[in-house]
């Protein structure tokens, strides 16, 4: 009687386990995260969850507040994206069991992120109160708050924020006209070395793919601040100084976006501000190498993979247009009309497809690289941001 | 007599119709400018207008700021900050009436 009785606890206890196993399956199969990504639906507050072989959206995660400019980086690992929110969300996503991991609100505005090259630190860009904020990338628990204070005691706003080796994070101060590169080695007692009088305004950076080179852009003058992270002590360097030529800029309406995508070999192709170019400069001499006229103001200059061609698309009121240039002749070789209101664009890893999103037509398309074919549309409600899980790969993504 | 009052009576007319134009834009046209504003100035503002690169644009934050001056900044921006001048997409009508919303705060785009 005892055996009968004490067979049927562990068989029943047996069955329930595989029912519960059975159900975790049939919901998540097993697979990898290498080639997924994820679309942000501004207005809804939602992240697209992408699977960029099979060309189609596997599910869509809620409840991610204000991400009307969201920015998202990935784990080590390529299963987590960690989704910066203009309200100063910071959440934590599984993208294989579709839902949020964690969830803070660690600032009042904030434009951005980065993690470090181990992938333990995650390092938000403030606006309200400027600043970085840095984070355990587990638990999100707050590890190190960096007012970003200058001159009086005023507090910048905090922009191009971006990863470097050595636990290291490198950033700008909009107003303050500064860059700082913070050492997190000791993730509670930062080392912090800043560069004053870099130049007026800048408004975004990106690092080489190698991790050495920072540039931030400037708004307030024509030129890009460079930093190299190899010998910071040679301090920042004026580029492209005076690329307006004394011209009136056209007014802006909204501002370029800089990151590593700039790089095509040794070359950094950068949006001018206020003007209809796209300037390059050789990473060797630091001299200009060439400048190409396009059809608008460029928000986002972003190179294939492979870097044999440069994808630009516009702020108003040429934002319904994406122009490619060949990087071996710098003509623009295409001109594409994806919809209404372009706001992004992301490659696979290996570039062989480009996705670009189209705010008021509700779409993303998916694009072949090298016949300019539509091979997909995704819908998507107001979408902007598309991020795929190679950056966790990747310096500055 | 009769000339004066119909001249009068003209100019009146021109007058009421001067200002039915300034406060009352075409419903299509009031949509496409909260879109733009939403969408496009929120760029900078913010999509729910609470800041971002710019300032808020609350009833909060713009209390006491008249709306004189806030159509001059839209239509003409600001040499000292990063705001352009809009006047290439917006009438001195559109101006005025966005700048009317937004200091009694600014209707919901979807």
């Amino acid at each position: 009687m005892q055996g009968k009785s004490s067979w049927n606890g562990t068989s029943t206890a047996a069955i329930a386990v595989v029912l519960l196993l059975s159900a975790g399956c049939a919901q998540h199969e097993l697979r990898g995260s290498g080639d997924l990504g994820v679309i942000v639906e501004r207005g809804a507050g939602r992240l697209q969850v992408v699977d960029t072989t099979r060309q189609k959206s596997i599910g869509a995660i809620a409840g991610l507040g204000d991400l009307s400019h969201a920015s998202v980086v990935y784990s080590r690992d390529g299963r987590y994206a960690y989704v910066f929110g203009r309200d100063g969300g910071l959440t934590k996503v599984d993208l294989l069991r579709l839902r949020i991991e964690r969830r803070i609100v660690q600032s009042g505005n904030s434009i951005g992120g980065a993690i470090s090259q181990d992938g333990k630190l995650v390092a938000a860009a403030n606006y309200t109160p400027g600043g970085v904020r840095v984070f355990d990338a587990d638990t999100l628990e707050m590890l190190v708050d960096i007012p970003a204070t200058y001159g009086g005691g005023q507090r910048a706003k905090v922009v191009g924020l971006e990863d470097a080796a050595g636990s290291r994070f490198a950033f700008s101060l909009f107003e303050a006209g500064e860059i700082w590169v913070a050492d997190l080695s000791v993730p509670r007692a930062p080392k912090i070395q800043k560069f004053r009088n870099i130049g007026r305004q800048p408004y975004d950076a990106l690092i080489t793919l190698d991790g050495r080179y920072y540039l931030a852009g400037l708004f307030g003058e024509d030129g890009v601040a460079m930093l190299d992270l190899w010998h910071p002590e040679r301090g920042v360097r004026r580029v492209l100084d005076g690329y307006g030529k004394g011209e009136q800029p056209l007014p802006v309406y909204k501002m370029p976006h800089l990151e590593g995508w700039a790089m095509a070999g040794h070359l950094a192709f950068l949006p001018a501000v206020g003007r209809h170019e796209v300037l390059v400069v050789d990473t060797i001499t630091w001299r200009e190498a060439g400048r190409i006229q396009v059809a608008g103001q460029p928000v986002f200059v972003m190179a294939q993979p492979d870097g044999r061609r440069i994808w630009v698309n516009f702020a108003l009121p040429d934002n319904d247009k994406v122009q490619v240039i060949d990087t071996e002749t710098r003509q623009v070789v295409r001109t594409l009309s994806p919809g209404k209101a372009v706001l992004h664009m992301e490659f696979t890893a290996r570039g062989e497809t480009v996705w670009i999103s189209a705010r008021d037509d509700n779409r993303v398309t998916v694009y072949d690289t090298a016949t300019f074919e539509r091979k997909a549309e995704l819908a998507a409600e107001q979408p902007s941001g598309i991020f795929f899980t190679v950056r966790a790969l990747r310096f500055g993504f | 007599m009769r000339r004066a009052c119909v001249l009068c009576a003209g100019v009146a007319l021109a007058c009421a119709v001067g200002t039915a134009f300034a406060d009352e834009l075409a419903p299509a046209r009031q949509a496409e400018l909260v879109r733009l504003v939403r969408q496009d100035c929120g760029s900078c503002h913010g999509l729910t207008l609470k800041g971002g690169l710019g300032p808020a644009l609350t009833p909060a934050a713009l209390a006491g700021k008249p709306a004189s001056y806030l159509k001059s900044l839209i239509l003409d921006g600001s040499h000292r900050s990063a705001m352009p001048a809009w006047r290439a997409f917006l009438t001195e009508a559109d101006a005025e009436w966005i700048a009317a919303r937004l200091l009694e705060g600014f209707p919901d785009a979807r």
